[in-house]
Order: structure tokens, then sequence, then C-alpha cells
């Protein structure tokens, strides 16, 4: 599904990718764990083809779906099947809840239909015509998930759902992307809690300064979640 | 006074209509467009010489002169103005100011800077009993259309598909992109868009004001307060402001007349130190 293959990138004059490689197979969900600035933004933000402007630049390979994508212009990559969940959510003001869920198009064989999101999320079938920015935060994050469920994207990459949300609302958002993942859609989620982690992931990878530094299966990281946790520095 | 209310909104027609298009383009663009002015005198040149060289009368000049300089913006964005993205925003200011002095000079060279004449269509060249008082046909005319279009705009932007595109890629343009939108094809059609709506007030302009190399110029310091004043890059805002400073500066040309050519710089300052980010602008850091 996605191969990177020796991605560098730079912001300026420092390197904050120093050669990554790594492999996703269909239907998995890997995470990224890794401490604040050890590239696992960056990591995502190439893969999307978004690390380029005002002095960043990106070289190596970026296989999806067994083509090189990495040259290949923003929308272009995203039409082949990728959803983006940035860290900050990404919801429009200007856009109300049903605008911001409809915004993008369809880029995958089996998209969710508005009725399917809001059977799964009530709340956004209830506030759909209120600006995409009243929502609390955990609202927020359900209408960014569920805004690249509804293209219907193959890869989702997910910068930090979790962050800042109570655990009621985690709890929510691994049940449904289990509930994704069995549905056969792939996703590469960057991760700080490793526990939370341990609970939805197959695989992880462990980023530091730019390198991937250690591939665990999750039984590897459930036994050592005390020893990943100091390395993190939680 | 009921009367001058009704010349200060069909004044500010003129600005809610170039404010709309500069608002418009700077949202998408991220750019001042300092040649909007310059636009605005090539609509009304625009209808003079049709009439003059060709006989064409007002009613094409309404539609054709719009569409024109519509795709005129556009090869200027395709052109020029596409180069200067992802620059500092200064090269934008030169090059539009740049292009404003090119074209208001290469008109004057061609006509010089006496007032052309432009008789008002036959058909609106009466006046009409508003009720209280008998107003101009034409003004009302004016009103109107600049209603209508505003209007329009205004259901274009929030109603439809497109309308959806342009706030998102508006609002945060990479992320835009990163949910598999194609935003720079949206750009030249949007700053084309804003010209055309330049290219319609000047035509609107022709036979009520005088025609001339420098009427855009005299006209767009306004404009700009207005936008500022709306929040720049605020659609509703823009158009609200617009009417808002035609009505002001005409109540204040009434009752403070030596105020008059400054009232709208005032009132600018005072929105902004109430307001920073204009009436119905929204603040960055708030985001």
């Amino acid at each position: 599904m996605l191969r990177i293959e020796d991605l560098s990138a730079w912001y300026g004059e420092a390197r904050v990718l120093r050669g990554v490689s790594l492999e996703i197979a269909e239907g998995e969900i890997v995470t990224l764990v890794g401490r604040n600035g050890a590239g696992k933004t960056t990591l995502l933000r190439c893969v999307m083809g978004l690390h380029g402007a005002g002095g960043a630049r990106a070289a190596g390979t970026i296989g999806f779906l067994g083509a090189n994508v990495a040259r290949l212009p923003v929308h272009r990559r995203v039409r082949r099947g990728l959803g983006y969940v940035p860290d900050d959510r990404g919801v429009y003001a200007t856009l109300t809840v049903e605008e911001n869920l409809t915004l993008p198009p369809v880029v995958g064989p089996r998209p969710w239909s508005l009725d399917q999101v809001y059977e799964t999320f009530p709340r956004l079938r209830e506030r759909r015509r209120s600006p995409g920015t009243k929502l609390s935060g955990g609202e927020q994050q359900m209408l960014a998930l569920a805004r690249v469920l509804r293209m219907g994207a193959r890869l989702l990459l997910c910068d930090e759902p979790t962050e800042g949300l109570s655990p009621l609302i985690v709890q929510q958002i691994g049940a449904i992307l289990r509930d994704v993942k069995r549905q056969g859609v792939t996703v590469l989620l960057v991760e700080q809690n490793v526990h939370f982690a341990a609970t939805v992931a197959d695989r992880h990878y462990l980023l530091a300064e730019g390198r991937i530094v250690r591939s665990l299966d999750n039984d590897e990281v459930r036994a050592r979640e005390h020893e990943l946790l100091e390395h993190l520095g939680i | 006074m009921l009367q001058q209310a009704f010349n200060g909104l069909v004044g500010g027609a003129f600005y809610a209509l170039l404010a709309l298009g500069l608002s418009v383009i700077f949202g998408m663009l991220g750019v001042v467009n300092f040649a909007h002015g310059s636009f605005y005198m090539l609509g009304a040149f625009g209808a003079y010489v049709l009439l003059d060289s060709f006989g064409v009368d007002f009613w094409v000049a309404l539609a054709a002169v719009p569409l024109v300089l519509g795709v005129a913006g556009v090869a200027v964005e395709r052109l020029f103005v596409r180069r200067l993205t992802g620059l500092d925003p200064l090269y934008g200011f030169l090059f539009t100011f740049g292009l404003a002095l090119i074209l208001q000079d290469a008109v004057k060279h061609e006509y010089g800077v006496q007032s052309q004449p432009y008789p008002r269509p036959p058909a609106l060249s009466g006046s009409l009993d508003l009720g209280l008082f008998d107003y101009p046909a034409y003004q009302v005319f004016v009103l109107v259309v600049s209603v209508l279009v505003c209007a329009a705009t205004w259901l274009l932007l929030t109603r439809t598909r497109i309308g959806v595109i342009v706030r998102a890629a508006t609002e945060r343009p990479e992320l835009t992109r990163a949910l598999g939108i194609d935003v720079g094809r949206w750009v030249a059609p949007v700053f084309g868009f804003g010209i055309a709506l330049a290219g319609l007030a000047g035509v609107l302009a022709a036979p009520m004001r005088a025609v001339n190399p420098l009427m855009g110029a005299d006209l767009i310091i306004t404009v700009f307060a207005v936008v500022v004043i709306g929040g720049l890059g605020s659609i509703f805002g823009s158009v609200a402001a617009g009417f808002g400073i035609g009505l002001v500066s005409a109540l204040g040309n009434l009752y403070v007349p030596a105020l008059s050519q400054t009232l709208v710089f005032i009132v600018m300052a005072a929105v902004l130190l109430w307001r920073p980010a204009g009436l119905f602008g929204r603040e960055e850091a708030a985001l």
C-alpha cells in the first residue's frame, strides 16, 4: 500500500528526516511514535506532498499503490486515495459541518454516505448547519475523521488524533479506527500516546532524530510499554 | 435629507462593487490589487470607446466590457500574478501598483486627462417618482443592479459547490489542497471575476461620473478604506461597509461639509481602534 524509501527532508539547512524507509501493507494500522521534533509530522506531510514550501524540501521515493507519487502535486496524490487528518484537525470556520464533510472529492472505492457518517456520529447530524469550529475539540476530531471516511480514502494519515481529548473520546476514536480497519482501510497513525497506540495498531515504528530506530510489533510494545514511555520522555 | 441618503447609497453601490472584487481577490490570492481602480477606469473607457468609435450602445457595453475585462484579468493572473505566489507580498503590491500606473498612463497618452462625455441610455434618461421625491432613473438603475450583483455573488459563495470551494481555499489553501482540491485551478477565475466586477462598476459609472484616466485612482483610496473597515477578505463586510460608507459620506457632506474628504478615514481609524480586524474580519491570532 505504502512504501517509503530513503526519505530525507530539510527545513532550510536543518535536516529533519534522515533516510527513512518503511512499509505498510493493505489493511494494517501502523503507528509512528517518537518524541516531539523527531520528524513524525514532517513524514506525514512528505507523504501528502505538503512539505516543500518556503525553503523546505524533500528527497526520496514514496510508493503508493505501486507508483512513486513523490513528484505529484498534492491534490493528485489525494485523488489516488489518501485521506489526511492534520494535527490541528483542519476544520474550516467559514464552512458548516456538512460543508466541511462534503468539500473533498470521493477518492476511493468505498466512500461513506452522509447518512452513514451521521449514523456513526449523531452529534455531527445535530450540528450540521453550524460553523465547523463551533464544535468541541472532540467533535472536531470526529468531523476530521468522518471527512476522510466520506472521501473513501484507502490510506488514512492521522496526525495525533487523540491529542488533548478526554479518555472517553479517545476510546471512541480507537473503536472507529478498529472498525475502519475491518473495512479494509489502511491507517498510518502518528501518536504520542503509546498506550492508545497499542490498543489499535498492528505494528509500530519508533522515530528518533529523523531516523527509524526500531520497528516493533504490538506484543513487544505491550510488554515494553514502560521502556518506551521512558524513551519518549513521558 | 432622504434624497442625500439615497445619493449616498448610489455612491456606496460603486464602493460595494469595487470592495467586493478586491475582497474576493485578496481572500483567494492574498494579493492587494492596487490596479483595481484602473480596471474600473478601463470599464468606463471601454463603454466610451465602444459608443464613440463603434456606435455600440450602453446595454451591450454593460455585458461585453466586464466580460472582456474578466478575461483580461484571467490572463493577468496566469501570466504575471501567478509567478508571485509564495514570494513576499511586497512583490504583489509592486506589480499591481506598476500595472495601475501603466494602464492609467496608457489611457492618458491616448485620450488626455480631460473628461469624456457619455450620455445616459435613453431608456433611463428621465426620473422616477419614489414617493417622497423624484430621483433620476439612471441612479435608481445603478443601485438596483449593484444590489442584485452583490446578492448574486453572495448566493454564489454561500449556496453553491463553487462557493464552498472558494471559501475553503480562501480560509486555508494548503489544507484544501490536502483534501484533494486543485486550488490553483480556481485562482485565475476568481481574479478575473473580481476584475469583471470592477469593469461593471466602471461601465455603470460612465453615464453619471466624469470618464477620465484618473477616475479610478480617485475612487480606489476610499475603496481601500471601505475594505479595511469591512474586514480584509470578508465578502459580507466589504459590501456592507461599501453601502455604509456611501451613506456616511453623503450625510457627512450635508452636515459637516468641511470633513467630507476625511470622514471615511476617521471612520476607518475609529473602527480599527475598536475592532482591529475590521467590522466583519476574523483576527488571525484568534484561530
